[in-house]
């Protein structure tokens, strides 16, 4: 008796191709994202990129920032355009630095202010701070700079380190003997000498995370943080997820609701629909535009309530939230009347946009902000439209940034649009005449 | 007058051949009962009609207008078999979004749905939701979403597949209030017994051909033939064979054909009489559509 109950579940799982991709191709998908995401390789690690404004223009701020450009985990930026239409470069000035942060160009930008060399070895004295400028929305980037400003000060410019220290001591001891200054003296230039042999044969290829570790060491350089986008992290993060996951739930309702097509089929309500004077391409029309309307609604919901719980800052934010949720609503609109065409029966359909709209979720930043994951993963997100979603949505409620600067988040959603649509009405020929 | 043309009516998928030359035709106010076993073809030439198939070959023809796919069919409506209405809406919001489907609008669409749920006995029920209905009204609701818009002609797919005696009479009510208005009716149905009793005409199809068609005596006549069956019960064996008839019972239960009832019954009965029996029960049946369409078709499973 059970032998046959267990042979009926077998030859339906051998003949149900929806529930062999559900239980074996989704979690192989989803092991193999994150893991890519999360696991990594150590070329694939994530390298920090970070403006550094040279505010001080001394022998030892040139030596800082030689060493900071010889760090593996980061990639640093000091020259930049004056603006996106201009191609020459020019170095990089606080303000600039600034914007750079505001734009999401780079996550964080150092500043190496006038009187850096007191700065370091101090201790935690007198020292003038190295101002960190970050952005909220990144609350890795300047652990991982902090760490390994720590370490490129010890790693790289041992002798000045040791000279401040050599200062500190006397300060606080009294002066050393002449002879103990004499060696002191002849110590450390040769200290600086391999030094400088060192970071001319190529730094050792330090991973961030080994890099990370001398974040126990911070301290030793002072770093004073300055969010340049002047909002409470926690409100920031809120608008983050509440545009990740109505994006990624945006996804599912669409799939949902454009099924009821096939839905249709089956019971032939599509048959006679097509007798009458509504034709396939109004029929879609219509479709799309209450997906949509449904989708708009959807995501409305989902910021207002985040706005009245955790007080999200819609209000002051509608114009660019309008544009993004209607561009958003409309491509996820013709994304889902692409995905019901395109399958035969509704468990295919099922089956088919759970595992597409999650590894869209998972790459496109639903599930995990991109600009965390490594810079390969970042750039293969950029193929799932709801990666420009919530880039948009990013910009809107972290950047403060105008409408014009959604267009071409805006492009790419109108793109895709075009193309789902195409696609919707070139796979409902199927169901017109035979 | 003729309403509805079929002429030479060809389509193929692939290799079979499911409409290999149809012709028929369809008069005002007509019933006419398009019978065929399963895969005759009745399905693809209905489909053809309401312009869901594009044809290979021949032509359509709707009150002289010769059709193509595209054009519109307003003057046609469509009953198919699938109960093909939204669940989650009632009866009359069924019956607006269908009238709206078929261009119906404003007044014009609430005097139309007014009078279906009237016509549909659905008055006291227009406000559920059809999930909640019996078999029967959801069939005549099927019917009326069909006919909003008052077509001339209505193409039907088995309407009454499905429900009890009642509910059939009802719906062949309905049918027959269109029909006094002049509305032309083609009926695809397996039900033979109720073809035979309301279809003024029967055309049979099989293998995407037309292989017999006419009035039901015009198909008894020219396939099995009119002569009835005479069934004869007796009080005791008669003391030898009847001519004509066979013994199916023990010498009491006599069956044979008869061609002419009023000249040949009358010495029958004489011959029953002759051989010292005496007759306790008489039937004489018709030939049947059921019989007529075995006949053409076979009694060979079509699967």
């Amino acid at each position: 008796m059970i032998r046959s109950i267990l042979r009926v579940h077998a030859i339906n799982l051998r003949r149900d191709r929806p529930a062999q991709v559900m239980t074996f191709v989704v979690p192989i998908a989803f092991f193999t994202i994150f893991a890519l995401v999360f696991g990594g390789t150590r070329a694939g690690t994530r390298r920090v990129h970070m403006a550094v404004v040279d505010e001080s223009h001394t022998a030892a701020s040139a030596r800082l920032l030689q060493a900071l450009q010889a760090e593996k985990g980061l990639v640093v930026l000091t020259r930049a355009p004056t603006s996106p239409r201009d191609t020459t470069r020019v170095p990089i000035d606080r303000a600039r630095a600034e914007a750079m942060v505001r734009e999401g160009t780079v996550p964080v930008a150092l500043v190496l202010p006038a009187g850096l060399d007191t700065s370091l070895a101090s201790f935690g004295g007198s020292g003038v701070p190295l101002p960190l400028l970050t952005d909220p929305a990144d609350p890795i980037a300047p652990q991982l700079v902090t760490g390994l400003l720590q370490k490129v000060v010890m790693a790289g410019m041992p002798d000045l380190f040791m000279g401040g220290g050599v200062n500190q001591f006397e300060r606080h001891t009294g002066p050393l003997t002449p002879r103990q200054r004499q060696a002191v003296d002849q110590w450390l230039p040769r200290l600086r000498a391999a030094s400088d042999r060192r970071l001319a044969g190529g730094a050792p290829a330090d991973s961030g995370a080994d890099s990370a570790r001398g974040a126990a060491l911070s301290g030793l350089v002072k770093v004073e943080l300055v969010p340049v986008l002047g909002r409470r992290e926690d409100t920031s993060i809120v608008s983050f997820y509440a545009a990740a996951i109505a994006v990624m739930f945006l996804l599912f309702m669409v799939s949902a609701v454009a099924g009821t097509l096939l839905d249709e089929v089956d019971s032939g309500t599509l048959e006679r629909v097509l007798s009458t004077r509504v034709g396939m391409t109004r029929l879609l029309a219509g479709k799309w535009l209450w997906l949509t309307l449904i989708g708009v609604l959807q995501i409305a919901v989902m910021f207002v309530y985040g706005m009245l719980v955790f007080r999200l800052d819609l209000l002051s934010h509608l114009p660019g939230f309008a544009v993004m949720t209607l561009f958003t609503a409309a491509t996820a609109a013709g994304f889902g009347l692409f995905l019901a065409t395109l399958c035969r029966t509704r468990a295919q359909l099922g089956g088919f946009s759970l595992l597409v709209i999650l590894v869209m979720s998972a790459l496109g930043g639903s599930m995990f902000p991109r600009y965390m994951m490594p810079a390969g993963m970042q750039k293969a997100g950029l193929v799932t439209f709801n990666a420009w979603a919530l880039d948009g949505y990013v910009k809107v409620f972290w950047r403060e940034a105008p409408l014009g600067a959604l267009l071409p988040q805006l492009g790419v959603l109108a793109a895709w649009l075009v193309v789902f649509l195409v696609a919707a009405r070139f796979f409902a020929r199927r169901w017109e005449r035979a | 007058m003729t309403v509805l043309r079929v002429a030479d009516a060809r389509k193929a998928f692939g290799a079979t051949r499911a409409l290999d030359g149809v012709s028929l035709e369809l008069g005002q106010g007509e019933l006419l009962g398009l019978l065929g076993p399963n895969g005759a073809g009745k399905t693809t030439l209905v489909r053809a009609l309401a312009g869901r198939v594009r044809l290979d070959g021949g032509t359509i023809e709707l009150f002289g207008r010769r059709l193509s796919p595209a054009d519109a069919r307003d003057g046609l409506g469509v009953v198919p078999q699938e109960l093909a209405l939204y669940a989650l809406l009632t009866a009359r919001e069924n019956l607006e979004v269908f009238g709206g489907f078929n261009g119906l609008s404003g007044a014009a669409l609430r005097e139309r749905v007014s009078w279906a749920l009237e016509w549909t006995g659905l008055v006291e029920r227009a406000r559920e939701p059809i999930r909640r209905f019996s078999g029967g009204m959801r069939r005549r609701l099927n019917i009326a979403c069909g006919v909003l818009h008052r077509p001339r002609v209505i193409l039907l797919d088995e309407p009454t597949v499905g429900v009890d005696p009642q509910s059939r009479e009802r719906i062949y009510d309905m049918l027959g209030r269109l029909r006094a208005e002049g509305v032309s009716l083609l009926l695809t149905t397996h039900q033979l017994e109720e073809a035979e009793a309301r279809c003024e005409r029967i055309v049979v199809l099989d293998h995407g051909r037309v292989i017999a068609a006419g009035t039901l005596a015009e198909l008894v006549r020219d396939t099995i033939g009119a002569r009835r069956t005479v069934t004869l019960r007796l009080d005791r064996a008669p003391a030898g064979p009847l001519a004509g008839l066979t013994d199916e019972g023990g010498g009491r239960l006599w069956r044979g054909p008869v061609g002419d009832v009023d000249a040949d019954l009358g010495a029958l009965l004489a011959r029953v009489r002759a051989a010292g029996a005496t007759v306790e029960d008489l039937e004489v049946r018709r030939p049947t559509l059921q019989a007529v369409f075995l006949h053409l078709t076979g009694r060979e499973l079509r699967e």
